[in-house]
């Protein structure tokens, strides 16, 4: 009886022991995206003027009605890729594998590949520091990641400024992220914060699930930017403010307040809902057909 | 590596000691006299900073280049068999722990400092580094003016950091004459070969001062842009001395058409800003925007007949201000650059 009971207590230890190695659930392999939320963003692409559910402040608000969308046509951004806070919500086949030290076949690092700009993160998982803020910042940033419970949570830093969305809504290279990787079975949830102090007043949380897609191809992702249109160097396109004519378009065509597609945090909260009823629409305007 | 020949450096010299000569004997006796300065109570000074408690950090560019962040404006270091390179020196409280975070890197001598504009927080450490290198030299140079010609390193400028350094407003000497220039060109490129690196200085004209120079590391690919291009703040134009919002354009514009980056607009060239983080050409690409943006809105602000303090009470700058205007009234000071520089014009 004796016996029986240490070696229970033996089982139980070991399993306590090895709990967090069991709940570490393997995001490895190959993944396609799922488009179950945002569909019209991610698929079809933002709308001018959408700000909507984004917890922009002023500054962010003026950024975007300035920004015009010929400036993604200069030969300095065509090949510009997303941010490693954004880029997963785009049509995008996505490949997670590891570097494992082979003395203690520990995991180093995760890498991830999304098919759109070929952007690869690299998540140590090594417990090494993050760099100085001389250092420099690249579209993906510098990410450590550790496990809490069965969730991959890594922890970025050092981006280069980028958007928050593709029609300029920005988000500044002082901006950090903190990206929750969680597997139920063959669906892969991303759960991406983003904290930015210079453009956003709290912090933005969106999701973007992937199905497990061990045959799904990754294509190659070739860019050389090309002069498309012959202009004086240095021009940079852009609206004056309050000159944007396509900013009461997305109000327009949706039936949503222009208020509230000014954005801000309070756009993001149910309780909106019942105050967006109190307020002005703008007349239709007959909606484009979707290309998806 | 090129050089000049030795009679070129020994008539270089002669002639900037006889410029030397000409300002210092112009300017004294010009000087106010101590009991005419003691008549202007002047402003209480600020508590001096504690430089003892600042350090010297190195990080590795590619290829050759390191930048030297910390001891005032950013200091680029091109390190090889033929010595030490710098573009900038700190400031002067500084130049002893940049030297040791030189001898961190190798034991090779000092050669070059390239100031790339005069402001004290690039040039302030010329003095005590560029006594701590020595030159290239020898044969006739050495023998024609002695071993003090080769007894220091020698320090490039555009002309007109030598004029700002030296006389300043005609009166008054700004900085001792160990920190000048020894070597100024005037013309739109300087070039050197050294460390097996073709080495391009290219004077940018008004832009954030009158005397500006970007260098250009061929073979590692580096620009080093001095306060043309920082990453801590709008740019400072200096409109008191030759700067301009369309010089500061077009030295951005400059440093767009010389990168060329890898994969994704990333990597490739690599730029070290006068101050702030190490860099790419997207980083300038996303500065350059900023401030064309912005020029073209005080341009039709200004278009619109409104004064300078009309413009500053339409701010702008009010998107870039979380990011680029955090210091107290840095926003109003590049939005008055902007409008001076654009109101020369009309």
């Amino acid at each position: 009886m004796k016996q029986v009971s240490v070696g229970i207590i033996v089982l139980v230890t070991a399993l306590l022991a090895s709990s967090a190695a069991f709940a570490q659930l393997d995001p490895t392999g190959d993944w396609t995206p799922r488009f179950d939320a945002d569909r019209q963003e991610r698929i079809a692409g933002p709308e001018i003027g959408d700000y909507l559910g984004l917890p922009i402040n002023d500054a962010g608000r003026l950024r975007s009605d300035s920004w015009d969308a010929a400036l993604v046509e200069l030969p300095e951004n065509q090949c510009r890729a997303h941010g490693s806070d954004y880029g997963w919500r785009g049509p995008s086949n996505l490949r997670i594998w590891t570097d494992v030290d082979p003395a203690t076949q520990k995991v180093v690092a995760y890498h991830t590949h999304l098919s759109a700009y070929g952007a690869e993160q690299t998540i140590w998982m090594d417990g090494r520091p993050h760099p100085p803020e001389y250092a420099r910042h690249t579209w993906e940033g510098f990410s450590t990641g550790e496990w809490e419970g069965d969730q991959l949570v890594i922890t970025t830093t050092h981006l280069k400024e980028n958007w928050l969305s593709l029609t300029g809504i920005p988000r500044s290279d002082q901006a950090t992220a903190r990206v929750h990787l969680l597997r139920h079975g063959d669906i892969l949830t991303v759960a991406v914060i983003t904290y930015d102090p210079v453009y956003l007043t709290e912090p933005l949380i969106r999701t973007a699930d992937f199905v497990y897609a061990p045959q799904s191809q990754m294509a190659p992702w070739p860019c050389e930017p090309v002069n498309e249109v012959d202009r004086p160097v240095g021009v940079v396109p852009h609206h004056l403010p309050g000159a944007n004519p396509y900013l009461n378009e997305f109000p327009a065509r949706y039936g949503v307040p222009p208020e509230a597609a000014r954005g801000g945090a309070e756009t993001m909260y149910p309780e909106y809902m019942q105050k967006l009823k109190t307020m002005k629409r703008l007349p239709p305007i007959p909606r484009r057909p979707s290309r998806f | 590596m090129t050089l000049l020949t030795p009679f070129a450096q020994v008539r270089r010299r002669v002639l900037v000691a006889l410029a030397v000569t000409v300002v210092w004997g112009l300017g004294a006796p010009h000087r106010a006299p101590a009991a005419e300065k003691k008549a202007t109570p002047a402003p209480a000074a600020p508590p001096a900073h504690d430089y003892s408690k600042d350090e010297v950090h190195v990080l590795k560019v590619q290829g050759n280049i390191y930048m030297l962040v910390g001891a005032g404006g950013n200091i680029t270091a091109q390190v090889g068999n033929d010595g030490v390179l710098l573009v900038d020196a700190g400031l002067a409280p500084m130049a002893d722990k940049v030297l040791a975070a030189v001898k961190g890197l190798t034991d090779k001598p000092i050669r070059y400092i390239i100031n790339t504009h005069f402001h004290a927080d690039h040039t302030g450490g010329n003095e005590t580094i560029a006594k701590a290198g020595i030159t290239i030299a020898g044969g006739n140079v050495v023998g024609d003016i002695g071993a003090s010609a080769a007894n220091q390193a020698a320090v490039y400028a555009f002309q007109t950091v030598l004029d700002r350094m030296s006389a300043p407003n005609g009166k008054d000497r700004a900085t001792p004459q160990g920190a000048w220039p020894t070597e100024v060109y005037t013309t739109p490129e300087r070039k050197l070969f050294f460390n097996d690196e073709g080495i391009v200085m290219m004077h940018i004209p008004a832009a954030h001062t009158d005397g500006d120079t970007m260098v250009f590391f061929r073979r590692s690919d580096v620009i080093s842009t001095g306060d043309i291009f920082v990453t801590n703040g709008y740019p400072f134009i200096d409109v008191e001395h030759g700067g301009n919002i369309e010089g500061e354009l077009a030295g951005l514009n400059k440093i767009i058409e010389l990168a060329i980056p890898k994969d994704l607009q990333e990597d490739g060239t690599l730029v070290v800003p006068g101050h702030g983080r190490l860099c790419d050409v997207a980083d300038v690409v996303f500065y350059q925007e900023m401030v064309t943006i912005i020029r073209d809105r005080v341009k039709d602000l200004i278009g619109k007949g409104m004064t300078l303090e009309q413009v500053k009470a339409a701010r702008p700058t009010r998107d870039y201000d979380p990011r680029y205007g955090t210091r107290p009234g840095s926003a109003d000071r590049f939005v008055e650059a902007v409008y001076k520089s654009l109101s020369a014009k009309h």
